[in-house]
């Protein structure tokens, strides 16, 4: 690989014209700068939440205060975060539209920018549009509905099942987990509430589309999915954002539940702008023979520190993780999986894949842990990552605490650097030394886009692409 | 004017000299077979002759339809029409053969259309390599065995049809009846328009593919070149026989 100089500006320059474009602001409601008491309770009271929930919210102020950054991950990176230098909350729009031509004119150009209500149309069931803090869009199949499916986004749920949201939120993520979920729990936002009755198959993806517009913008969703007894649904997420010069937040919990015999499976697609701050806490919980399967992709953010949790606590309950990371230049992918084994005849699977190039970084961080109470445990971890060149960096931070009975571990890690013969084979074919680059780039991420509806697989396809055009000379 | 002209070549590796002076023209329409003991600097001249970043000439130079390429990367020379079947292909773990061989024809023909007729042109090429469907699909080498990868190689010459192809050691590792089937492959690639350049360690492929010249490399230097009954004397004596003594070669 030789010069990369030349490769950056060209990068960015693409993200920027894709999807670094801005909105001039205008929002109907903008929080001051900064965190304090009176802004959780504007938040909670302009939103006319009721009052547990303000309780809620102020109770996990306190514990973000005293709670200290994580001491572990990205120190420098972490200590970079300005808590006083976002603004919490803005609100783009009166309420979530049902129909795009009632989402203010603006806004609605940019999602039509990125495609959204196209892919609504060719093969999404439902989908919510999330701009800065608040949903601007909201639609969800009809067929759905009559079978008894909810999809919402977090703030209408709250105030149309607000029983079903007591009862579950902060149940699989409490505040206390850490610092993020505790600030996330004080001042949420948006996110989407799921719920599948009984038996419902949700056979087309739901999705939601997360855009930050501001500078120094913080994103908080949350979301709640349920998937009933035997029930099955797909979720998916993507996100952008302008590339500012200052730092943005984006902090979401995700929680989900999967009752006996249900399948959850979750997509998120990360390609946030470069100075992102991609602090995120995603659990599920797997009962009885349920299933859930985190599909996560990150190509985007400053630094990420993701590890998506599966709970097992039923008998015969599966957890499957596929991550992959791709890290360029000023770029930390600190991601992995968390397996917690609380049941017998449980099994999961994490396969890790991150590429790094130009000083990127990336990491591998996962735990599997494994009670004295679960017997009879299979767990498979596979971590394997790709070097572009000799200035970048990937490390693994595997750790295994088995304590149960009958359980078969397997662990495998590999580092390579992209071979010199791969690329002399490919360019003895005819391609160019870049596009061999990113045959075998796209070739690596296989395992990952073969599990994304075609068109989320396409466009991935052409994000690596991009990201290797021009980076080899 | 020659298909290929190597004048004087030397080439080295990681600073060592491997090819020390060799000539070598082939002409459109010629089968050459270049053989020699291990380590003679055989898969250095076929590598030399695409490009490798690893190898550097250092004298000499190589003329393809009578223009200079010494100098040129690897890709250009691939379209160009040059085509190297590789003694040990890669493995590109997550590409299909498909995949891999569409890309690589659009590449080389430089032309959306030919992306048209492919599905066909695959599938009767590979009925011609008695090569299952299914093989498409897989991983390009990933998993393959030694057969399996150099029947993918033959694959991709049959697709790309290139003006002069390098084959190094195709018939390696190959049993009686791969060995027929990828024979059959070279021998449909031939033609007065292409050359050929066979590299073998054994004669045994010879009986399938008729050279009309046979060199012998020692020590980075064509030691000897003859006709065809040249093969059945290196079977029988092995190659010590031969004084090194370089000569242009080519036309015995």
């Amino acid at each position: 690989m030789s010069d990369t100089s030349g490769s950056i500006a060209n990068l960015k320059d693409d993200y920027a014209s894709k999807y670094g474009f801005f909105d001039r602001e205008n929002y109907v409601f903008k929080a001051k700068k900064g965190l304090d008491k009176e802004v959780v309770i504007d938040i909670s009271r302009r939103k006319g939440e009721p009052e547990w929930m303000l309780d809620f919210r102020l109770k996990a102020y306190e514990i973000f205060l005293s709670k200290p950054r994580p001491s572990w991950g990205n120190q420098a990176l972490l200590n970079g975060i300005n808590f006083d230098e976002i603004y919490y909350y803005m609100k783009p729009s009166a309420g979530a539209a049902r129909s795009w031509e009632d989402v203010p004119a603006d806004i609605k150009k940019t999602f039509d920018k990125l495609g959204i209500p196209e892919a609504e149309r060719k093969f999404l069931a439902g989908v919510t549009a999330q701009y800065d803090s608040e949903a601007v869009y909201h639609q969800i199949n009809k067929e759905l509905e009559k079978q008894g499916v909810i999809f919402l986004d977090m703030d209408a749920a709250l105030k149309q099942y607000p029983d079903i949201i007591k009862q579950y939120i902060g149940t699989v993520i409490p505040p206390t987990d850490n610092k993020f979920a505790a600030l996330n729990s004080a001042v949420w936002s948006g996110g989407s509430f799921i719920y599948v009755p009984k038996g419902a198959k949700v056979t087309m993806p739901l999705q939601a589309y997360f855009r930050i517009n501001a500078e120094k913008a913080g994103q908080f969703e949350r979301t709640l999915i349920i998937a009933d007894e035997g029930s099955s649904v797909h979720y998916i997420e993507g996100c952008t954002a302008p590339t500012w010069s200052a730092d943005a937040l984006h902090s979401a919990v995700v929680e989900l539940i999967a009752k006996p015999g249900a399948h959850i499976r979750y997509t998120t697609i990360q390609n946030w702008a470069n100075n992102v701050y991609n602090l995120v806490t995603k659990r599920a919980v797997a009962e009885q023979d349920a299933f859930v399967e985190w599909v996560d992709g990150n190509l985007g953010s400053k630094l990420t520190m993701k590890y998506p949790a599966v709970y097992l606590v039923g008998k015969g309950a599966r957890a499957e993780v596929l991550s992959v990371a791709f890290a360029g230049k000023g770029q930390h992918q600190d991601t992995g999986a968390k397996f917690v084994f609380a049941a017998p005849h449980t099994s999961g699977t994490i396969t890790s894949k991150s590429i790094s190039k130009d000083g990127g970084r990336s990491s591998y961080r996962g735990l599997v842990k494994v009670h004295p109470q679960a017997h009879d445990v299979k767990v498979n971890v596979r971590c394997d990552a790709l070097l572009l060149d000799d200035i970048s960096r990937s490390d693994t931070y595997p750790t295994m605490e088995i304590d149960g009975q009958r359980v078969n571990v397997g662990h495998e890690a590999s580092v390579s650097k992209i071979g010199e013969e791969q690329l002399f084979y490919l360019q003895s074919r005819g391609l160019t030394e870049a596009e061999a680059t990113t045959m075998v780039v796209n070739g690596f991420f296989e395992a990952f886009t073969k599990e994304l509806p075609l068109e989320y697989a396409v466009e991935l396809n052409r994000l690596i692409q991009l990201e290797m055009e021009g980076s080899v000379g | 004017m020659p298909l290929l002209l190597i004048e004087d070549l030397h080439v080295e590796v990681e600073g060592k000299p491997i090819l020390k002076g060799v000539n070598l023209k082939i002409e459109k329409g010629e089968i050459h077979a270049l053989m020699g003991p291990n380590g003679s600097g055989k898969s250095t001249l076929s590598y030399t002759l695409l490009g490798h970043p690893k190898y550097t000439v250092t004298r000499g130079r190589i003329l393809y339809n009578g223009e200079d390429i010494t100098a040129s990367k690897t890709h250009e020379r691939a379209r160009r029409g040059m085509f190297l079947s590789f003694q040990y292909p890669t493995a590109i773990p997550g590409v299909s053969v498909a995949n891999f061989l569409r890309t690589s024809l659009k590449s080389v023909k430089g032309d959306e259309s030919v992306v048209k007729t492919f599905r066909k042109q695959l599938r009767e090429k590979m009925a011609l390599l008695e090569m299952d469907e299914k093989f498409a699909t897989r991983y390009v080498n990933d998993g393959f065995s030694g057969g399996e990868k150099k029947r993918l190689e033959t694959l991709q010459m049959a697709m790309l049809e290139p003006q002069l192809a390098v084959l190094d050691e195709t018939d390696s590792g190959l049993d009686i009846d791969a060995l027929r089937i990828v024979s059959g492959g070279i021998n449909r690639l031939a033609s007065p328009e292409r050359g050929i350049l066979l590299i073998t360690h054994y004669q045994r492929i010879l009986d399938y593919v008729k050279a009309q010249f046979i060199h012998v490399l020692i020590d980075g230097q064509i030691a000897h070149s003859g006709g065809s009954e040249l093969a059945k004397d290196l079977e029988k004596k092995g190659y010590d026989w031969l004084q090194k003594h370089p000569e242009p070669a080519g036309a015995a």
